[in-house]
């Protein structure tokens, strides 16, 4: 009697893992149906893709074509160096910003913080138009500084690192004194190595946000010369679309590889870090 | 005077041990340190609220000011109309299209993402062999930006040769003109971004399931509860206030949308799908209309600032906790 019920038991708990991990298969397949779609038809040669067909002999040759005659690589270099440049300057303007915020002392401190952190809720895509003209007046159109000095700070950076120094123990900033360490000195040696993880998860959410940028490019460069990715991939797509699916999905192949690589290798520690700035 | 500028949430200074020698080096340090303060201030403070002036503020100020006039060609104010702009504009029915537009759009975007998200988490959310190979799928989307998936999505909403259609003359369903049909592409610019949006918010969502201290579903468990049970009674309240971060995060990337309306629809098909962002553009640097292409970004920011301001709200709450 005992033995059957245990038995019926298993066979409800395997029944119920079988269940289990077929959900999690429908649902891995639906979300990555599109990257599968994607690669396989970079791989197929693009008169069969035309023709509605998913089958055809597989080459290299869409990344031979893309790698040869679009400037893809020149792109993804272009938003290489643009997303490196603002990550840094994030990190370092924000820093030494949110280090202000805490360890120094001069009047208006606070109502400064308020003025930053107001920043935050005025969207960029609400202020294109003066800041288009800005730059036009700067002579800055289609060059590498357009894409990097309107975004040298981040003030979503200087109030996620504000938090994170608050949480140095304040004896530490006194012993300093005492020892005699200037300011420079003591966020070079304790502030930044305190705030190691805090500083990693902005240099993504920065390299990150860099990297998607669209519209602000798109309206501020006009070669190929200096194109990043994301605008290069809109350039590609509306001389190319109709005509030559294969290269389009193989250029986009080789945008969104590197990115999911970093995502993969980087998945653990990203994840601590997000946690960490949400689940507080 | 000094002293009055203090952080007041910050921890009262330790009581020295009465060694008056090292504390009175320490006070004088301190003083002089204090009075450097101000110079580090200005250079540490200053890269920042200079960049943040350039091109955060005085931009705010100088659309604010040209919602008031007419423009020129180079967008220079000419006449000054007061808030006539804002008067037309709200009596503009292609606008109002836009915004109801725009309210669906993000409307929709947020559920679905919240629900999906969610279900993705829960299931995750369990200890069997394996899971970690599905948790780094439902991750995966993050990775990719937004021109990949306006691509991606494209091919498959493509009318002849996209795999959702074929999908459908094989099921014997009708075939949908995905990006031609107004409805229609609505719902395909919906799907792509929800799509988009759910490797983040999984991993947001995920987080947040996991530090549900397990105690309570042990508890819940003695009570003899079953697991939709503990999902309304437990799971749910206690990752409240991760629900609302998504939401409002969701929200406010959703009112930003501009890539994908660009690639996949440009607007279109007549207007369905022309939201806010990609209307100031196209008012803006397509038909040179700065006038009205500043009120609709003023417009713009007053929706975005209010749902950033219950975030903030939300976020001190959180701080609190």
């Amino acid at each position: 009697m005992e033995m059957t019920t245990a038995g019926q038991a298993s066979i409800r708990r395997r029944s119920g893992l079988v269940f289990k991990y077929l959900l999690l298969a429908v649902l891995a397949f639906v979300i990555i149906f599109p990257f599968i779609l994607g690669l396989w038809t970079s791989f197929l040669p693009t008169t069969e893709i035309a023709k509605g067909s998913l089958q055809g002999h597989l080459s290299w040759q869409n990344y031979h074509d893309a790698f040869t005659q679009t400037p893809i690589l020149r792109y993804l270099f272009n938003s290489l160096v643009i997303s490196l440049i603002q990550m840094a300057a994030h990190l370092f303007f924000a820093s030494i910003a949110a280090y202000a915020f805490v360890f120094l002392e001069f009047k208006y401190r606070e109502q400064l913080f308020y003025v930053v952190l107001a920043t935050m809720m005025l969207p960029f895509e609400a202020e294109v138009i003066p800041n288009f003209q800005t730059v036009r007046s700067l002579h800055l159109l289609d060059h590498y500084a357009v894409m990097v000095i309107p975004f040298l700070t981040s003030a979503f950076g200087i109030f996620m690192l504000r938090q994170a120094f608050k949480q140095i123990p304040w004896d530490l900033k006194e012993a300093a004194d005492v020892d005699g360490l200037s300011h420079w000195q003591f966020y070079r040696q304790v502030a930044l190595p305190y705030s190691k993880i805090s500083l990693l998860t902005l240099a993504a959410y920065s390299f990150l946000g860099s990297w998607n940028q669209y519209l602000w490019p798109m309206l501020t460069t006009f070669s190929n010369r200096l194109r990043p990715v994301q605008d290069g991939l809109r350039q590609l797509h509306s001389e190319e679309t109709a005509t030559n699916w294969g290269l389009i999905q193989a250029s986009a192949a080789i945008v969104v590889i590197p990115t999911l690589i970093v995502l993969f290798w980087g998945q653990r520690y990203f994840k601590s870090g997000l946690n960490e700035g949400s689940v507080k | 005077m000094i002293s009055s500028l203090r952080p007041s949430k910050r921890r009262p200074q330790p009581q020295l041990t009465p060694e008056t020698g090292s504390q009175v080096t320490a006070g004088i340090k301190n003083f002089e340190l204090k009075r450097n303060d101000k110079y580090y201030a200005w250079l540490f403070l200053g890269p920042s609220l200079l960049v943040l002036s350039i091109f955060v503020f005085y931009p705010m100020l100088r659309t604010f000011y040209l919602s008031l006039f007419l423009t020129d060609n180079f967008g220079r104010p000419t006449v000054f109309v007061g808030f006539q702009n804002y008067v037309n504009l709200l009596a503009t029915k292609s606008y109002l299209a836009s915004l109801q537009a725009t309210g669906i759009y993000v409307v929709g975007v947020a559920t679905f993402t919240i629900i999906v998200g969610l279900l993705l988490a829960a299931v995750a959310n369990q200890k069997i062999k394996g899971i970690e190979f599905f948790r780094t799928i439902f991750t995966s989307t993050m990775g990719v930006s937004v021109s990949v998936s306006a691509i991606f999505w494209l091919f498959m909403f493509n009318p002849s040769i996209g795999i959702l259609n074929k999908l459908a003359v094989g099921l014997h369903l009708p075939v949908v003109n995905w990006l031609t049909d107004p409805h229609w592409a609505m719902v395909a610019v919906i799907m792509t971004s929800v799509w988009m949006h759910l490797g983040f918010t999984f991993l947001i969502f995920f987080g947040a399931l996991q530090s549900v201290p397990k105690t309570l579903y042990d508890a819940a468990d003695v009570a003899g509860t079953n697991s939709r049970y503990q999902f309304w009674h437990i799971t749910l309240p206690m990752i409240s206030p991760t629900l609302f971060f998504v939401a409002v995060i969701t929200l406010i990337s959703s009112f930003k949308s501009f890539g994908l309306i660009d690639l996949m629809t440009a607007g279109g098909p007549t207007n369905a799908t022309n939201l806010l962002v990609y209307r100031v553009y196209r008012d803006a640097f397509v038909d040179g209309n700065y006038a009205l292409a500043s009120t609709e970004s003023i417009v713009l920011a007053v929706i975005i600032a209010l749902i950033t301001l219950i975030q903030f709200k939300l976020l001190a709450k959180r701080v609190n906790y």
